[in-house]
């Protein structure tokens, strides 16, 4: 520990924090806009300059380690307008249409302006040249708003180990955006969002849905079912000022059916179908191993996240037969409207809109995907993400607040607290855990609450072992096998453990990857601003949902079990190959191609 | 290894020269630092940067495309495009720009129709900025390959071209103005 002085008050910090970090561990805040916690500072946007005595310049809080004795003034008039300077410049080349900016009051940089009180532009300065890149299905890019803070740079890079995005070219032409300012379809982006999350200002973002959306609720002649993921229900809150993590899954059904959506049903209910499937399909492939020996892919992985997809068929296509041919709930959601829901209430599916709300940009690009369709019929139509349905939800002037509480529509809309974990790392694998071990062996999963504690939290690589033991008759093979299973959240993590996988061969049976940090809590379409504390939050909101529920596994949801009795049969059967399956491809990542 | 000289005119093929750049790669890539001097010799080897060679020397680097394109574009030796038989590179430190290398320079652009960058159809010039030849004295200052050429005149660009134009046409544009 060393002592330092910050603003007159003395402090005891540790000798490799930063001023920034030793700053916040005594609330002393100091504005940055290209700082992301947990990476190393980079230093770009000179928003966090602080006064050092003994120091000849100003120094960059995020950058600056502390030393002994240092005394540090943070609110020095000269810190002060010395930052002052630092947001005009920004503001003199930045494209300020705010009027009709998608961020509004939630821009960083305009609320740093007002909180500084800059009401005039000192500078009448050259803008950065407009490019508007609108080439994919998830995200669009507006470079005349970039302010060049490198955060989408150090997420997309470091967090998710994609490297869509660097900077290009040099000087005043700097450009943040793919190889050779060519567009995001060019290059092998996955689509994940990350960069729309920690963008500052509007320079990323979804492409909306909504005007589509809007049009297909006023046409009296379409049915417009609408899915909520799991994520959506501890997050969607915090846009209308509660707390991250505060449940308020009863609130965002009433809110959905004031929009007009003609049947608010629940993701959940397929996220326990593909427990069923998913489940089925890992011990089918264990089967094949083991009795069979059969030259099976194993392990195998989840395929829930559409980054991850996207991911494996870029840059890990050895891995594509491993992972789970399950399609994600969102997909099997549209499958299961589209066809058992269509045919019970007399709706010809051409006639049906399935709406998504998820807390993803990448599932724009799955909902359009040319295999997620059955017959010619696309699954999904539409995706909103939570932004954009907090932006609906005040559109159409609903006091979300004073919403009551209200349940979802039948049949598809029950769920099990299993199907609610899918939201957060680790959710998926336990939530699986606690139905094949049942399916295998008669009895509850062993463990406390039902919670794999080893794959809970935020690790980025975390595993568990089971021993299988007191097998009943048809898995007699599965006795005193040791299961092992991993998680992987965040894209980063994932490579990692791929490459180790790569390089000294599998030690696992079963992985969950999840694109995202922390799972699609904290996905590319949740509410700004996302951070570790925001993340734990979230999935405390979660398994509390999950705990508050009758329902804890999958196979015991009794509408999935009449699913299967009324209409698909068995999992892995004809029916669900046929509706509920999907497969993969390698994508290139050249440029040539 | 040694990379002697530019193949441009020489009778290689795509083959042999994927060859050497596999030797480039082999021989940085696991060097601190060792991109920038790849990127240099594979254009010395191709004469210019590809799409092919960056695709291969990302692989080879383990670096995303992305990523090897920002450094590619950050440098202005590096360059996207083949370039021409003479590279005209026009010096706008601050000596040759104060004494005329910015008229220089866009005369040079109207007489080969070519923007800073590029290359002319005929594949004979490319135009590039050069910040000091560390020859002041004699400014403004355009080199030409190894060769430069002081106190240029803006008004006399047409006889300073032609006197690199193998092309026939190019030489009696020359004269005839």
């Amino acid at each position: 520990m060393i002592n330092i002085t910050i603003n007159s008050q003395a402090v005891q910090v540790p000798e490799d924090s930063t001023i920034l970090q030793a700053a916040r561990m005594i609330n002393v805040q100091i504005p940055t806009m290209c700082h992301i916690e947990k990476r190393d500072p980079i230093g770009a946007c000179r928003v966090c300059l602080v006064e050092v005595e003994g120091a000849k310049i100003l120094q960059a809080a995020c950058s600056t380690p502390v030393s002994e004795g240092m005394v540090i003034h943070t609110n020095s008039k000269k810190a002060r307008m010395a930052r002052r300077f630092v947001v005009e410049l920004l503001l003199s080349e930045h494209d300020g249409n705010c009027q009709t900016c998608d961020r509004g009051s939630d821009c960083e940089l305009r609320t740093l302006g007002e909180d500084m009180g800059i009401s005039d532009l000192a500078f009448e300065g050259e803008k950065i040249k407009p490019h508007m890149d609108e080439t994919t299905p998830a995200l669009i890019r507006d470079s005349a708003k970039c302010i060049k803070c490198r955060r989408c740079v150090t997420v997309c890079n470091e967090v998710q180990g994609v490297g869509a995005l660097y900077p290009q070219d040099r000087g005043f032409d700097v450009f943040i955006g793919p190889a050779f300012c060519r567009d995001l379809k060019d290059v092998a982006c996955v689509q994940c969002g990350q960069c729309a999350a920690v963008c500052p200002v509007g320079a990323i973002a979804e492409k909306s849905s909504t005007p589509a959306i809007w049009d297909a609720i006023e046409n009296p002649d379409i049915c417009v079912v609408v899915q909520t993921a799991p994520a959506i229900r501890a997050a969607l809150g915090e846009e209308f000022g509660y707390e991250p993590g505060t449940r308020v899954t009863g609130k965002m059904v009433a809110a959905l059916r004031r929009l007009g959506f003609d049947s608010v049903f629940d993701t959940n209910f397929t996220a326990d179908l593909t427990i069923m499937e998913e489940g089925t399909e890992l011990l089918t492939r264990l089967k094949k191993a083991l009795v069979d020996k059969e030259d099976v892919a194993l392990p195998m992985f989840t395929s829930c996240s559409p980054g991850w997809i996207n991911f494996a068929e870029f840059y890990f296509p050895q891995f594509l037969p491993n992972i789970s041919t399950c399609k994600s709930p969102q997909q099997m959601f549209g499958a299961v409207a589209k066809s058992y829901y269509a045919e019970k209430i007399g709706v010809d599916p051409k006639n049906m809109i399935v709406v998504s709300v998820m807390p993803c940009t990448a599932k724009k690009f799955e909902a359009q995907r040319p295999e997620m369709n059955a017959d010619g019929i696309q699954d999904v139509d539409y995706v909103l993400t939570t932004r954009e349905l907090a932006k609906m939800i005040k559109e159409a002037n609903l006091d979300f607040n004073s919403l009551p509480d209200e349940e979802m529509d039948a049949p598809l809309g029950l769920s099990s607290g299993a199907a609610d974990i899918f939201a957060n790392t680790g959710g998926v694998m336990e939530a699986a855990l606690r139905t094949a071990y049942e399916i295998v062996t008669g009895r509850e999963l062993p463990v406390e609450n039902l919670h794999v504690a080893p794959i809970t939290g935020l690790d980025g690589i975390k595993e568990a072992s089971l021993v299988i033991e007191g097998t009943v008759d048809d898995w007699k093979f599965l006795e005193g096998v040791e299961l092992k299973v991993a998680v992987s959240h965040g894209l980063g993590n994932t490579r990692r453990m791929l490459e180790y996988v790569k390089a000294n061969g599998c030690p696992y049976h079963f992985v969950e990857v999840m694109t995202c940090p922390g799972g699609c809590i904290g996905g590319g379409g949740q509410p700004r601003f996302t951070d570790d504390s925001v993340r734990l939050k979230r999935i405390a909101g979660i398994y509390a949902e999950d705990e508050g529920k009758k329902l804890r596994k999958s196979h015991e949801n009794p509408d999935v079990q009449k699913l299967y009795q009324d209409f698909l049969g068995a999992p892995l059967g004809e029916k669900s190959h046929h509706l509920l399956h999907t497969h993969y491809a390698p994508k290139s990542q050249t440029m040539s191609d | 290894m040694s990379i002697s000289s530019c193949t441009c005119g020489q009778d290689v093929t795509e083959t042999e020269l994927m060859t050497r750049l596999e030797e480039v790669i082999k021989e940085n890539k696991d060097k601190a630092g060792g991109l920038i001097p790849a990127l240099q010799m594979a254009q010395i080897i191709f004469g210019y940067l590809p799409d092919m060679v960056v695709d291969r020397i990302a692989e080879g680097f383990n670096k995303t495309i992305t990523e090897v394109a920002g450094v590619i574009s950050f440098y202005s030796f590096f360059t996207r495009n083949p370039r021409g038989k003479y590279l005209v590179r026009v010096c706008l430190g601050t000596a040759c720009y104060v004494r005329g290398g910015k008229e220089v320079l866009e005369a040079i652009k109207k007489r080969l129709e070519i923007d800073v960058g590029e290359t002319t159809e005929d594949r004979q010039f490319s135009l590039e900025v050069g910040r000091c030849f560390g020859a002041c004295g004699m400014a403004p200052v355009v080199m030409v390959n190894d060769e430069t050429y002081q106190r240029v005149k803006p008004a006399r660009i047409n006889e300073f071209i032609a006197q690199f134009a193998t092309d026939e046409e190019l030489v009696l544009e020359g004269e005839e103005k």
